[in-house]
């Protein structure tokens, strides 16, 4: 792990981090930035759950749904990502001793395994129920798990705020 | 305005719920997460809708139907976000009350309400009120911009509320 370490350090003494970490403007608004990805992110998921859950835009087939809302799922992510990566970078060691944004990180992963598992297992009979009101159990279960790991990343991204003595 | 928003703020800061709220090192983060989970909710119902207005989600729906799934949501949901809005505020009452960014927000919440209540009556009373012509489709993107702006204005004077805080 030493080249880990070496890596860490090696971007936290970048001109970027320390520009983004001594400037007075530039970390809020980054992290502005940050917080409208997020919301535009979650709250794009959050249709697609609901949809799964059988509780808005049920008249909607839910390949349809996915195919309108992915494009503005993948596009608030890549900005969450990118914005979220440059505020790490600042205080990559901080980020990294930090429980909540280790958490943070692995709940992003468990989300992304969900959604992975939903397209390769669940939805592979989509077009048998896709137009059902109330989709299969297994459907529903992506849904509801979708939403409960969304709101542990949003919670643990706030609690960094938090647990980070230095923010 | 000063000294007596100084002194309302002191007085809140003695109320019982104020102690309450500052009685446990949790509470106004988890209040914090709950806050911005119904912001992103919606932030996204209203920019989904901004989007359409470009043609860019959900074209082959009709702008009415649209809007009828995901313009109702955000009223119920805004009444959550002043509850827990007015329980931050009654816990730390100086860093918003005494906080010119906070008024700002205020200020763009306002524009922001008017601006998508007028646009739901408006699809509703008439549901091809913004694709009737060349004019009005224009007018269309006009508005889905504006609204835009101050969605992310409202979120980014959120942001900085924490940076701006005078006492």
């Amino acid at each position: 792990m030493a080249w880990f370490r070496d890596a860490i350090l090696y971007v936290e003494d970048s001109a970027i981090a320390d520009a983004i970490r001594e400037n007075d403007l530039l970390f809020p608004t980054i992290e502005s930035v940050h917080v409208v990805a997020i919301c535009l992110l979650v709250g794009s998921i959050l249709v697609l759950d609901l949809r799964l859950l059988g509780l808005a835009s049920i008249e909607r087939p839910v390949s349809r749904l996915v195919s309108a809302i992915l494009p503005v799922t993948w596009g608030a992510f890549a900005l969450a990502a990118g914005s979220g990566f440059l505020l790490f970078l600042s205080n990559a060691t901080k980020y990294l001793a930090n429980g909540c944004f280790i958490a943070k990180m692995f709940l992003i992963c468990a989300a992304g395994v969900n959604m992975l598992v939903f397209h390769w297992v669940s939805a592979r009979d989509l077009p048998q129920w896709e137009k059902d009101t109330s989709p299969t159990l297994r459907a529903r279960l992506a849904g509801a798990l979708s939403i409960l790991l969304w709101i542990a990343v949003v919670a643990c991204g706030r609690w960094i705020g938090y647990t980070m003595p230095v923010l | 305005m000063e000294p007596s928003l100084s002194e309302f703020s002191k007085w809140l800061a003695a109320t019982t719920l104020s102690h309450m709220i500052k009685s446990a090192g949790w509470i106004i983060p988890t209040l914090q997460t709950i806050h911005i989970l119904c912001v992103a909710a919606v932030f996204s119902a209203a920019v989904l809708v901004d989007f359409r207005m470009f043609r860019l989600f959900e074209r082959e729906v009709p702008l009415g139907e649209v809007t009828r799934r995901f313009l109702p949501a955000i009223w119920p949901v805004l009444l959550i976000l002043l509850l827990t809005g007015s329980l931050l505020i009654v816990g730390e009452p100086r860093r918003a009350l005494l906080n010119s960014t906070f008024f700002l927000k205020m200020a763009l919440l306002l524009a922001a309400v008017l601006l998508t209540a007028g646009l739901q009556r408006s699809v509703a009373a008439s549901p091809g009120f913004w694709e009737r012509d060349r004019g009005r489709r224009m007018a269309a993107k006009a508005v889905a911009t504006l609204s835009i702006a101050i969605w992310c204005g409202i979120l980014f004077a959120g942001r900085w509320i924490a940076y701006t805080q005078g006492g």
